[in-house]
């Protein structure tokens, strides 16, 4: 006979349930997802047994779409619609995507579209029509949350996805748009080179300085990092979001085109000699020559011999462009390459021999590759995403992240004004005041850029705003306080106020490059019928499982504190926001769920804070009875 | 400890409301003196971020993740702050009213101006000869220079309580970091 279960007072009778969240690293080449079971951090594979996802799409003619293995093997037969390495062109615009005549894609110049979605990023036309690379990015988003799903057996709480450390934050924001897009939660957006550290640092419990070299498909970041009693401090980050493995390949394919001589080739041969060249790369790793034999369409036939030594020499500056971004993070960090205690390899470039070598050279050491460097970056994203969403943890660890590039806002002249300089813990908040150029302007326009250039020109757009209604008074007098605000995920807000008079304009930066809540909207509605019932169901679901989170967030938060931290009247007018959920939980209006949520977290606002408050002087105090008794 | 109630109707942004009451030194338990303890200051830091740092409260209400943001927003500044010798200086003597007018008041003994010209010569000169060993001397000079000035600066804040000569020091330990900030751009010029 079964035990009737009694819980320990003030303890919700429920047992606590595991929170499903997982990681996903949202590669270049390859994509991945893990999650923490049983404690321990694991890739989940697909049905064959396989955990990398090749990160390529194709869109095909009666709307269905293609991700992965599948896409991958057709790419050099329909290459314009098979999509690979679309991590590059996220929050980029046409201008910012190099060698773009080596690509088989039709790009659409957005500011032609004149649709108004996703006003300057770059665009592909497919069969299906115009995507962006947020949408194509949440096709292979939406495979690695369904097999998740399937792999876990519900439905996920939320997901860490990473993202290149030197990352923008209009390609940060893309990112964050494409998991939503996906239907996935985001917990956080997290640094690659930083996932890979918590991998790393947790599995060896390392101390000291640690530097992270992390060279993907198509992006570069370099990030030190000081690991100490369970904080993983990093100092400083530096990289190249536009270089990679994919670069190594460009150069393979040049040479054969130039060895071949071959002139201008069509997308089904471009490909197909990219493809080629990627195969050479990898067999160079093990072999001191390779043949590239290739049947173009016209019928001619490529046949060439490459040798590690023309490779590393055709390659020697795309490593170059590597080493000094990292000599340039240990000055940003104040340190000497003698005081890294080791360095951790990241990312499926990283097994180029010449790569090592360089590493090797550079820091006087071999490096660390215990990790397997494909897997490492979801691993740690695992890890991160387990407790964040509130799943106990035996290790509790702090995790303090920078943001990569300066943030500024343009002054006159075209200058550009930090506000933010790169390498700031977030999250972080800096105001500085500014004023008025001309006798009686009651308008300032406000643009906000990213990037270490001195001129305007040089730096990444990232938005442009109005502050109207300054009274009318002299040149100089104006005083408006212009605030950025960085979030932990690395994005940016930015609020601008006329001090004398109180005139404000508040803006969560969307930069140039991103979409707007309502083209998120519309790209969620853009399904047909099938697809629109289902993300009706999802976002029904979705509210649910927030509701239920948020109801027993709040459940227990009363039970600890409500009686400590609030009189009778608010602990009524709590209960009674949470009656006026859990009425509408169980219904179908997904908008009414949402707005008893809101409500409840209205009503709950005094009480967080009572209980921030708290949580800060506790921390304060046990450190303060011995220094109080002197 | 006492935070400002934030607005409910748009409680968004903790800069435009929020005035927490106490200074950094109160936030971070810390004499308000220029001589600081940094390992306690570190320590301060890492268990204030382990209360309320966003990754602790992502899986809790929207009000509690906002405020987490603020107060961890407000923590990282403090310890950044304090951790900087200028900026420690700058603000001690903000909290005793001084402002150290930097942008304004140019100021600056004769000796110093001569020296500091002398210093930017040398680093344009080491530009254009590509020479890193230079910049090296330049660095290493500038940072003893910055050596000395800081420990100036802490008799005049700690033991002299004169704000007039500290503020004078600050200025000139701002000329120091401008150069230094210089020397870096210098040395990845020479390395691209």
């Amino acid at each position: 006979m079964a035990l009737l279960q009694i819980s320990e007072p003030g303890l919700s009778a429920a047992p606590h349930q595991h929170r499903l969240a997982v990681g996903i690293d949202l590669g270049t080449t390859n994509s991945l997802v893990a999650t923490v079971r049983n404690g321990i951090s694991v890739v989940l594979n697909d049905e064959d047994g396989v955990a990398l996802l090749p990160s390529v799409v194709r869109y095909q003619t009666d709307g269905a779409v293609q991700v992965g293995i599948a896409a991958q093997v057709v790419q050099s037969e329909d290459p314009q619609n098979t999509i690979v390495s679309v991590k590059r062109f996220m929050g980029r615009g046409l201008k910012d995507v190099g060698e773009v005549i080596d690509l088989p894609y039709r790009f659409v110049d957005p500011a032609s579209t004149g649709s108004g979605q996703a006003l300057g990023m770059v665009q592909l036309r497919t069969v299906a029509g115009v995507k962006s690379p947020v949408e194509i990015s949440a096709e292979i988003l939406k495979v690695l949350r369904d097999r998740a799903e399937r792999s876990l057996g519900g439905d996920l709480v939320g997901a860490v996805i990473t993202v290149p450390a030197y990352f923008d934050d209009a390609q940060r924001q893309a990112t964050k748009d494409a998991a939503k897009l996906a239907g996935l939660n985001v917990l956080r957006l997290l640094n690659e080179p930083t996932a890979a550290a918590i991998a790393y640092g947790l599995d060896n419990a390392s101390e000291g300085v640690y530097a992270v070299y992390d060279l993907g498909g198509g992006t570069f970041d370099i990030s030190i990092l000081r690991l100490s009693k369970g904080v993983f401090e990093v100092l400083a980050t530096n990289g190249d979001s536009a270089l990679g493995g994919d670069d190594f390949d460009q150069r393979i394919y040049c040479w054969v085109l130039e060895k071949a001589q071959l002139s201008q080739l069509g997308a089904h041969d471009t490909r197909l000699l990219l493809t080629h060249a990627r195969a050479a790369k990898e067999q160079l790793t093990e072999h001191a020559q390779t043949q590239i034999t290739a049947l173009l369409s016209n019928g001619e036939l490529v046949d060439v011999t490459l040798t590690r030594d023309a490779f590393y020499d055709m390659t020697q500056n795309l490593l170059t462009r590597t080493l000094q971004p990292t000599r340039r993070a240990l000055r940003d960090a104040k340190l000497n390459v003698d005081e890294v205690k080791g360095v951790v390899m990241v990312g499926g470039s990283t097994r180029m021999p010449q790569v090592q070598r360089a590493v090797t050279e550079l820091f006087n050491q071999t490096p660390l590759t215990n990790l397997d460097p494909d897997k490492v970056v979801a691993l740690g994203a695992a890890i991160q995403a387990n407790v964040l969403a509130g799943n106990r943890s035996a290790d509790d660890w702090l995790l303090l992240d920078v943001i990569p590039l300066s943030l500024g806002i343009e002054t006159m002249g075209g200058l550009t004004e930090k506000i933010i300089p790169r390498n700031t813990t977030i999250p972080s908040a800096r105001a500085q005041e500014f004023t008025t150029y001309k006798d009686g302007q009651t308008a300032m326009s406000i643009h906000v850029v990213q990037g270490e250039r001195e001129l305007v020109v040089d730096c990444r757009s990232l938005a442009k705003f109005e502050l109207r209604g300054i009274p009318a008074m002299v040149a100089g007098s104006a005083r408006i306080r212009v605030t950025y605000q960085v979030d932990a995920d690395g994005l940016l807000s930015v609020s601008a106020r006329e001090m004398t008079s109180g005139v404000e304009s508040v803006v969560t930066i969307k930069p140039s490059y991103g979409l707007s809540e309502g083209d998120i909207t519309r790209m969620l509605q853009d399904g047909n019928q099938h697809a629109r019932d289902d993300m009706q169901a999802r976002a029904l679901r979705e509210q649910q499982t927030e509701a239920g989170q948020l109801l027993e967030a709040v459940e227990n938060a009363l039970q600890q504190d409500g009686a400590a931290l609030l009189d009778d009247a608010s602990q009524a007018h709590i209960r009674s926001s949470m009656d006026a959920l859990r009425d509408v939980l169980n219904g179908n209006d997904h908008l009414a769920i949402k707005r008893a949520v809101e409500a409840l977290n209205q009503a709950t606002v005094i009480f967080a804070q009572a209980r921030m408050d708290r949580s800060v002087s506790h921390a304060l105090k046990g450190h303060n009875m011995s220094e109080l008794e002197n | 400890m006492d935070v400002e109630r934030a607005s409910r109707s748009d409680g968004f942004f903790l800069m435009k409301s929020l005035d927490f009451q106490q200074d950094f030194f109160q936030l971070f338990e810390l004499p308000p003196r220029f001589a600081i303890d940094s390992a306690a200051l570190d320590q301060r830091y890492r268990d204030l971020q382990s209360q309320v740092h966003p990754d602790k409260f992502s899986h809790l209400s929207e009000s509690e993740q906002r405020l987490s943001m603020q107060w961890s927003t407000r923590i990282n500044e403090g310890y950044q702050t304090l951790r900087s010798p200028l900026v420690r200086g700058r603000y001690l003597l903000s909290l005793q009213g001084v402002d150290t007018q930097e942008e304004t008041n140019t100021s600056m003994p004769l000796d110093f101006l001569m020296q500091q010209m002398e210093w930017r010569e040398a680093l344009q000169a080491a530009l254009e000869a590509k020479n890193m060993d230079a910049l090296d001397v330049l660095s290493d000079n500038n940072r003893k220079e910055t050596k000395l000035l800081q420990q100036q600066l802490g008799v005049q804040l700690d033991d002299a309580h004169d704000t007039v000569a500290a503020a004078g020091s600050v200025r000139k330990l701002r000329f120091l970091e401008k150069l230094a900030e210089e020397i870096s751009s210098a040395y990845d010029e020479l390395d691209s």
